[in-house]
């Protein structure tokens, strides 16, 4: 595998990081959250990947969206 | 009488129209026939004014960005509006714009009397509150919109201020006492010691300072910024509060405080007026002399 720019490997480590949250979820749910993360970064997978100011925006948008999605007091997502 | 026809109009419409509908109580009734309106071909119309020849035409170039297109690049959107018929703050000319030519523009609105702190703008190169702000009556000149420098943008003309009230909170503004109050009611000021906070509690924090600093560019993540040094002067001169030492302990660091080299564009900027490149000097006054 060529080997990775910084933003690239940011927003593969997001990635991990909401699957991650997603383990932490309850059993019966964990897939609705899985969804919503992959459909979430499919979503945008045709960006350039030399328009850095949008990356990055969409970097920033994802790490707050998984702040708030991580929260214990949600236990599931509809979509 | 009106009553009695509305319950009896839901009375007739539980059992037909879907359970969402039997709340609309307060629609507009069909015309009955006992007070039957009167078309509108025999009524007289009301033009709106039309176009003055003295119009005073302005352009305001406004900033724009949709965050639901995030590939899009940011572009400066040209609206003209006449002055004559507009009120005479930039926030008058933005909500005219919003209401009348463009519903989509964004930005944040409150009190419209500059208390609130929520319509902190970049206006042609100065960080002010839009309600603040006159709109210059030369109509040669044309105006520039922007939101605060340095700052991500939500959308249009709204920032995004987590980071200043992280650090607004990281200084904590709020009294700390361990001791009750003397008489187990209040806790009591002089005249003097509540002199000194004149100045100081005005600030609406609406972050025309902080984001006006070339320091704070530069540093956001470390260095608190005029705003908030302000905020954490007013404390530290609060005779009622009793920790502090442990506040000036907390800025006694490299990068939260001393990231000020008096520049004082945030004196300069302040749209209420206040002098937070003062607070800042008294504070490092403080550090040097304890």
């Amino acid at each position: 595998m060529a080997k990775l720019s910084g933003l690239q490997r940011d927003v593969l480590a997001l990635y991990r990081q909401c699957l991650r949250a997603a383990r932490a979820k309850p059993a019966e749910t964990r897939k609705n959250f899985e969804d919503f993360t992959r459909k979430e970064f499919r979503e945008h997978i045709h960006l350039n990947k030399k328009d850095f100011s949008t990356i990055e925006y969409m970097l920033r948008r994802g790490n707050r969206q998984l702040e708030i999605y991580a929260d214990p007091g949600i236990t599931n997502i509809s979509r | 009488m009106a009553s009695t026809r509305a319950l009896a109009r839901l009375a007739t419409r539980r059992t037909a129209v879907p359970a969402v509908w039997t709340r609309s109580f307060a629609s507009v009734e069909p015309a009955s026939p006992s007070r039957s309106t009167i078309s509108e071909t025999k009524t007289s119309t009301v033009k709106e004014p039309a176009p003055q020849k003295d119009a005073k035409i302005k352009t305001f170039h406004v900033y724009r960005w949709n965050p639901d297109e995030p590939t899009s690049k940011p572009r400066m959107q040209s609206y003209t509006l006449d002055l004559n018929k507009t009120g005479p703050m930039m926030l008058d000319a933005l909500i005219r714009i919003k209401n009348e030519t463009d519903p989509t523009l964004t930005f944040r609105r409150s009190c419209r009397e500059g208390i609130c702190g929520s319509c902190a703008m970049n206006i042609d190169g100065v960080n002010t509150l839009a309600c603040l702000c006159r709109i210059p009556t030369d109509t040669t000149k044309e105006s520039r919109i922007y939101p605060l420098p340095h700052t991500y943008v939500v959308k249009d003309l709204v920032p995004d201020l987590t980071n200043f009230y992280k650090q607004y909170r990281s200084i904590k503004p709020y009294l700390q006492r361990d001791t009750p109050p003397p008489d187990g009611r209040e806790n009591r000021q002089s005249k003097a010691e509540r002199k000194k906070l004149d100045g100081l509690y005005e600030c609406i924090l609406c972050a025309c300072c902080s984001t006006s600093c070339p320091s704070y560019w530069w540093n956001q993540e470390e260095y608190l910024g005029p705003a908030v040094l302000l905020q954490s002067y007013r404390w530290i001169a609060d005779s009622r509060d009793e920790r502090t030492a442990e506040r000036k302990d907390a800025l006694n660091n490299s990068m939260s405080l001393y990231r000020c080299h008096t520049i004082m564009n945030c004196s300069r900027t302040c749209p209420k007026g206040l002098n937070p490149g003062l607070a800042i000097a008294e504070i490092k006054k403080s550090m040097a002399f304890t």
